[in-house]
């Protein structure tokens, strides 16, 4: 029994993000962690406020979503060598750490690891909801390889890549009993030019996991087919692909197909924009996740892909463990990391980028600076977007009746202000 | 009957809603003995809603024990429809100010049965002591509330069956679909209104021009059924320089030097709201 159980909260003078635009003069109600609608409370339940929360002028929006990141705070999601309880407390305490930031949903990242350390470590990744004690909450994981192209590796380690010479089988062995449960996996990013891969994606699908092409080195016909075969998004875009050339695009090239199969619903689909093959359809493209730290993606080419796909960008932060601390030596997975004095990461003695040391915060930000874009649609990529994505749109990323109430106070500069999770304030400073 | 004549719907609206607000703040109202007020739909009275609105947040109105009770609402709509009356007033009104939700009556179009609905909101009323004052708007062919022309002048709340002209004109709410359109509507009646210790009425824009003159210069008749405001002790109406364009010259002139006499020769400050019944607002 919370003490806040039934508790009617409106936050007044408000600049709300409804319907895709900032509006004045209306407010924002919620209950029991949920958002809800004030005319049913007023006429059917008699209720008025117990609580008003005066906003100020803040401009308030949705909780982020961060649907890839490795760690942080000096923890790796993909560390198996450390006991459950240690593996529960450092995922606790990851998902903390990270509601200052503004993220109150996310997908703690797995990089390409042994099959031991995914059985291992994707029960206690469990999907949770969000709260003032365990943190943001987890959307499921995101399990990123190891069904990937070496030649595309990126950080990750060569050794642990394969291919599905079993079809599906060789994933249900890799990853063992939790890719069937609903409750654990939400995105898995594949290269679908790897053996047995492509011919898997179907029955994946299936399962309600959404899959991501990344790591690969798919040319634009093959990338085509791992979405016609039920692919929905794109990992990092530009990151562990071919470079984008004007006689064979690549993954690159996906924004720009025409010829894709419009799908039958909305679910899981970017919506329509003006650069759609079909204005009035869903779009067929797929979702993009983009690292908006200036380092991974120059800022010209983060414009670029959003002029030309303004519906699918995601924002990620692909952080690592490093991320929240200070320049040194860091893990992932089990290569060695080093972030220099700039916050640039690198896979030790190399000059190969290694995730970043970003916040979803400052992606929305630099996001919003590298492409000129409106602030609805700056938020709405670290939002909206990444909620559509796993099609949980009614209760993430949006500020409709209800949704959770995760819920952020902004400055005019983006900055974070407050932080609202499942309706409870998050004391910031910590 | 008093004629207030300002520039245009800004004006009036100002002059209504700070009519409203020193009326509500002299009667100093209390948990025993609230304000009760009547309050239209339409877009007449937005603008008024806007600025009592702000009175509220500047902290010079409280409507904590203010009771409202509104003229209509349609027969059929779900109460969260976009056009029912439930949500325009909770959009330009309730879910502004500080009104008590117990305190808000509005007809129930869905109720199951539509006649003890309307006496029981004759019943509310009763039980709160009458309606201290009634805002209210004007449709171009006279009509107050849903009485359209022909409405009984000693009418109670009761189902009326709208006229074809209202249900084309309110077809553009509904996707331009007549079949959409609610053909019955839930509303109080023409004494009804007239009941309340006051009726303030707003009307602004040349298209109701001959409505007002109808009303005012001509004789109580149920075709123009606002023209009921004539028997009533206490009535006030507010309107734009637009409105009065049917008006004789000579009526207009009347009205504009009475309030010229009040600001010139008696003052703004003697004015006792409950005696001479005029206040010259901002």
């Amino acid at each position: 029994m919370s003490a806040t159980e039934g508790k009617v909260v409106k936050v007044v003078n408000a600049r709300l993000l409804l319907n895709h635009e900032i509006v004045e003069n209306t407010y924002l109600w919620f209950r029991d962690g949920k958002i809800v609608d004030p005319q049913a409370l007023f006429f059917n339940d008699h209720r008025e406020p117990d609580e008003i929360i005066d906003a100020h002028n803040a401009i308030v929006v949705p909780g982020y979503l961060d649907v890839q990141i490795n760690g942080a705070f000096g923890i790796d999601f993909a560390d198996e060598s450390l006991s459950t309880e240690e593996i529960e407390k450092n995922r606790d305490t990851v998902a903390l750490g990270l509601l200052k930031y503004g993220c109150t949903s996310f997908c703690p990242t797995l990089v390409s690891s042994a099959p031991p350390v995914y059985h291992k470590v994707l029960p206690l990744l469990r999907k949770r909801p969000g709260s003032v004690t365990n943190g943001a909450g987890i959307l499921g994981v995101h399990i990123e390889g190891p069904f990937l192209n070496p030649e595309k590796k990126g950080a990750h380690k060569e050794e642990v890549l394969r291919t599905a010479e079993h079809g599906i089988e060789t994933f249900d062995e890799t990853y063992g009993p939790a890719l069937e449960r609903g409750d654990s996996i939400a995105i898995l990013t594949v290269a679908p030019e790897v053996d047995g891969v492509l011919a898997c994606i179907p029955s994946l699908v299936t399962r309600g996991i959404c899959i991501s092409i990344g790591h690969s080195t798919a040319t634009v016909t093959e990338a085509e087919l791992g979405v016609r075969a039920g692919a929905t998004c794109i990992t990092h875009l530009f990151n562990a692909m071919h470079a984008f050339h004007h006689r064979d695009a690549g993954i690159c090239g996906l924004l720009g197909s025409t010829t894709l199969p419009i799908p039958k619903s909305q679910k899981q689909h970017p919506t329509p924009s003006a650069s759609s093959p079909s204005t009035r359809n869903p779009d067929p493209r797929p979702f993009y996740g983009l690292i908006c730290d200036g380092i991974h993606v120059h800022p010209n080419s983060v414009r670029i892909a959003y002029h030309s796909h303004p519906k699918g960008v995601v924002l990620v932060t692909d952080a690592l463990s490093s991320m929240g601390l200070p320049p040194g030596c860091y893990h992932l997975g089990e290569y060695e990391i080093e972030v220099n004095g700039d916050n640039v990461a690198y896979v030790k003695g190399t000059t190969t980028l290694a995730g970043s040391n970003i916040t979803i915060d400052r992606c929305v930000k630099n996001f919003r600076k590298f492409t000129k874009c409106s602030i609805v649609e700056a938020v709405e990529a670290a939002t909206l977007h990444p909620a559509q994505l796993l099609g949980i749109e009614k209760v993430k990323g949006t500020l409709s009746p209800g949704a959770d109430a995760d819920i952020l106070f902004l400055n005019d500069e983006l900055d974070i202000l407050r932080v609202f999770v499942a309706g409870e304030e998050v004391e910031l400073g910590k | 009957m008093r004629l207030i004549i300002r520039e245009d719907y800004d004006e009036v609206s100002n002059y209504v809603a700070n009519y409203v607000k020193e009326r509500i703040k002299q009667f100093a109202p209390t948990a025993d003995r609230p304000f009760v007020l009547g309050l239209p739909t339409g877009s007449s009275p937005i603008g008024t809603y806007n600025k009592l609105v702000d009175f509220f947040k500047s902290g010079e109105l409280s409507f904590e024990h203010v009771i409202t009770f509104n003229m209509d609402e349609y027969v059929g709509l779900p109460k969260n429809h976009p056009q029912s009356y439930h949500t325009f007033m909770w959009t330009n009104l309730f879910a502004h100010i500080n009104i008590k939700a117990e305190n808000v009556h509005i007809l129930d179009g869905n109720a199951p049965d539509l006649d003890a609905e309307c006496k029981e909101f004759e019943a509310k009323i009763a039980r709160v002591g009458g309606i201290e004052l009634f805002l209210g708007g004007i449709g171009p062919d006279g009509h107050i509330a849903f009485n359209e022309p022909g409405s009984s002048l000693t009418s109670r709340t009761r189902v009326k069956t709208l006229a074809y002209e209202t249900i084309i004109a309110n077809a553009r709410f509904f996707e331009g679909d007549i079949g959409k359109v609610p053909k019955l509507a839930l509303t109080v009646g023409v004494a009804t209104v007239m009941d309340a210790r006051e009726v303030v009425v707003t009307i602004t824009g040349a298209h109701k021009a001959i409505a007002l003159a109808k009303c005012i210069e001509e004789g109580v008749n149920h075709m123009w059924t606002v023209s009921a405001i004539q028997m009533h002790p206490k009535g006030l109406i507010v309107c734009d320089e637009d409105s009065t364009l049917e008006l004789h010259v000579k009526t207009v002139k009347y009205f504009k030097s009475i309030e010229h006499v009040h600001q010139a020769l008696i003052g703004t400050e003697n004015l006792s709201l409950q005696d001479i019944f005029f206040f010259v607002g901002t």
